[in-house]
């Protein structure tokens, strides 16, 4: 029955679907764009982007930079099942790069999950987004993923359904994943050439059938990219995660980004590999390394004219909870959240989003201002700072709390968010450490400044020492205009010749996925 | 023969409950078992005993050599 009545629904609205996605391939989308550029990513307002893929994306943290700033997401890990076999996951432990948590993290069923969506979205009402994304594979555990998707768009209709799949079972659950609405699928895409695939993948599991080397990859890949178009017909939006691994599919996902690119895929997102010995993965335990962010920026960037990035992406585990860049999962353990009252009230999330929605506005607004004084500016400078920010937009975090930093590209095009950087707390109880003040250092070394919301007069002068210039000046003020405004200032001292503009080095990117500091 | 469950290594991820034909695998305290006397080495159903080609730790699904080779009816 429910076949026939999405079969019904599908016919009538085949045509539009076909020029929403004309529009979807000729637009640009939700990265982030520098300057006066409408897009999704960058500004608070519509842009050029067709209604019916903006009301899709604007409150997305995954799919909108701007949005990460003000909305918040949760996985619930009901899919524990993998049908294939990574070499930058290890399944006893966590894997880092797909978001599984820990062997020790809860197994949900989906009547515990929903109850958990439930608990959430009455505790942290700018939560919009459901995602399923492990610790397995969704597909690969598909009754306890639609049987949760069905409880939750029965429960609580007004948030975003979506799901992470390695896309091996995508083609079969397509019509499935259109009947429940969701509207956002990922699927992780490392390579299109099964060579290179078998030096990432030792197995896949098809059809009762253990399949290894180029073979499966042969397999693997024929599938993601069928999936993919599959999802492009239906009006999907696909993002496109993508493990930069130096060495064996660095040079070749510019290969990958055209292939999915000219499937209709609407996102790209490429995310370090991340291969520390103690995960005991394959790539840890062969000494295989990860990019450094330079590295990482350069491939983001040769990928950016081909298409969006996605570059706000924290690796988050499967069990996340909050603003990407928090983890609040454990105030909503099992055992807590069978103890909570849960109001879900419609009403007050709205009228709490529409606050947001104002803030937001808000936010553009003084950036664009303050790019409007820019304009006349000439220069050929371009450089990076990183931000200590709780969200909303704002420099609002105190450098010794920071867990971690986000990172501006700025230019006379204006302030583009490019990245973060996690660091290890260095303020702990009041006082600061030496040893992660090093870490702190090695992780935003690519960056001439950091704004903070206050610093202490120790890691100031350690700071400075290093050639990062520490900015208190700003506080609590939104990132983007403050970051012009100094922007400004610090072209006019080169001009003035008070100071000279050099080219600072490299950064590390801190090995580990994202996991709560409790 | 039947095959069993090295419960050291078992990342109780489940895989192995879906797929046996013979719905000899089930949790119990934790971790995963097979059922000998249930289990048939997917003999008749696959060419390969499903838990050993879905398990994502290697040599966790392996033989258990104290019980007769299963023969099939």
């Amino acid at each position: 029955m429910d076949t026939l009545t999405y079969d019904e629904t599908a016919a009538e609205s085949t045509a539009d679907v076909g020029e929403v996605m004309q529009k979807i391939a000729e637009h640009k989308g939700c990265g982030t764009s520098g300057g006066n550029a409408p897009s999704c990513g960058s500004s608070a307002g519509q842009g050029d982007l067709p209604t019916e893929i903006w009301e899709k994306v604007k409150n997305h943290p995954c799919y909108s930079e701007e949005a990460h700033h003000h909305y918040a997401r949760m996985h619930v890990a009901v899919a524990p099942a993998c049908n294939i076999q990574c070499n930058y996951c290890n399944r006893k432990y966590d894997c880092a790069n797909e978001s599984r948590p820990g062997v020790v993290s809860e197994r949900l069923s989906p009547e515990q999950a929903a109850k958990k969506v439930l608990a959430v979205a009455s505790t942290i009402p700018q939560m919009t987004v459901l995602g399923i994304a492990g610790p397995g594979d969704p597909l690969a555990n598909p009754e306890k993923t639609f049987k949760t998707f069905e409880l939750i768009s029965n429960t609580a209709p007004d948030i975003k359904l979506c799901l992470s799949t390695n896309g091996l079972a995508l083609p079969d659950h397509v019509d499935e994943i259109a009947k429940y609405n969701v509207d956002h699928v990922t699927i992780t895409i490392n390579m299109v050439d099964p060579e290179i695939g078998a030096k990432i993948y030792p197995w896949v599991f098809w059809e009762h059938k253990r399949y290894t080397g180029i073979e499966a990859a042969q397999l693997l890949t024929e599938r993601q990219l069928r999936g993919l178009e599959m999802l492009t017909e239906r009006g999907i939006l696909c993002k496109v995660n993508s493990v930069m691994i130096p060495g064996v599919n660095d040079q070749h996902l510019v290969e990958v980004n055209r292939a999915v690119k000219s499937r209709g895929a609407f996102l790209h997102n490429i995310m370090p590999l991340i291969s520390a010995p103690e995960h005991g993965t394959v790539f840890g335990l062969t000494g295989q390394r990860g990019p450094s962010a330079q590295e990482l920026k350069a491939l983001q960037d040769s990928c950016e004219g081909e298409m969006n990035m996605m570059r706000h992406c924290r690796q988050c585990r499967a069990d996340a909870v909050g603003l990407l860049g928090e983890d609040r999962s454990a105030e909503f353990t099992t055992d807590k959240i069978m103890e909570m009252e849960v109001d879900y009230d419609l009403d007050s999330r709205k009228a709490y989003q529409a606050q947001v929605e104002e803030q937001r506005q808000a936010k553009v607004a003084a950036k664009q201002e303050e790019l409007a004084d820019l304009a006349g500016e000439m220069s050929d400078i371009e450089l990076l700072v990183a931000v200590a920010t709780k969200g909303s937009g704002l420099i609002n975090e105190h450098f010794g709390h920071a867990k971690e930093f986000q990172v501006y590209e700025l230019s006379t095009a204006g302030a583009k968010f490019v990245g973060h950087r996690r660091v290890d707390l260095y303020c702990q109880g009041g006082y600061g450490e030496e040893d992660s003040l090093e870490t702190i250092i090695r992780a935003i070394n690519d960056c001439h400044a950091v704004f903070v919301a206050k610093i202490g007069g120790c890691p100031k002068s350690d700071l400075l020492n290093a050639g990062i210039e520490p900015v208190d000046g700003y506080a609590h003020e939104y990132i983007e205009k403050s970051a012009i405004a100094w922007f400004k200032e610090y072209l006019a001292k080169v001009n003035s010749g008070e100071i000279e503009h050099a080219v600072r080095g490299d950064a590390d990117i801190r090995q580990g996925a994202l996991i709560s500091v409790a | 023969m039947a095959y069993k469950i090295v419960s050291s290594q078992c990342t109780n991820c489940t895989a192995c409950e879906a797929l046996c034909p013979n719905i000899a695998i089930s949790e119990r305290g934790g971790t995963f078992v097979i059922e000998p006397a249930k289990c048939t080495e997917c003999i008749g159903h696959f060419d390969t005993p499903q838990c050993v080609a879905i398990c994502p730790v290697d040599d966790t699904c392996i033989v258990d050599k104290s019980y007769p080779r299963y023969q099939a009816q």
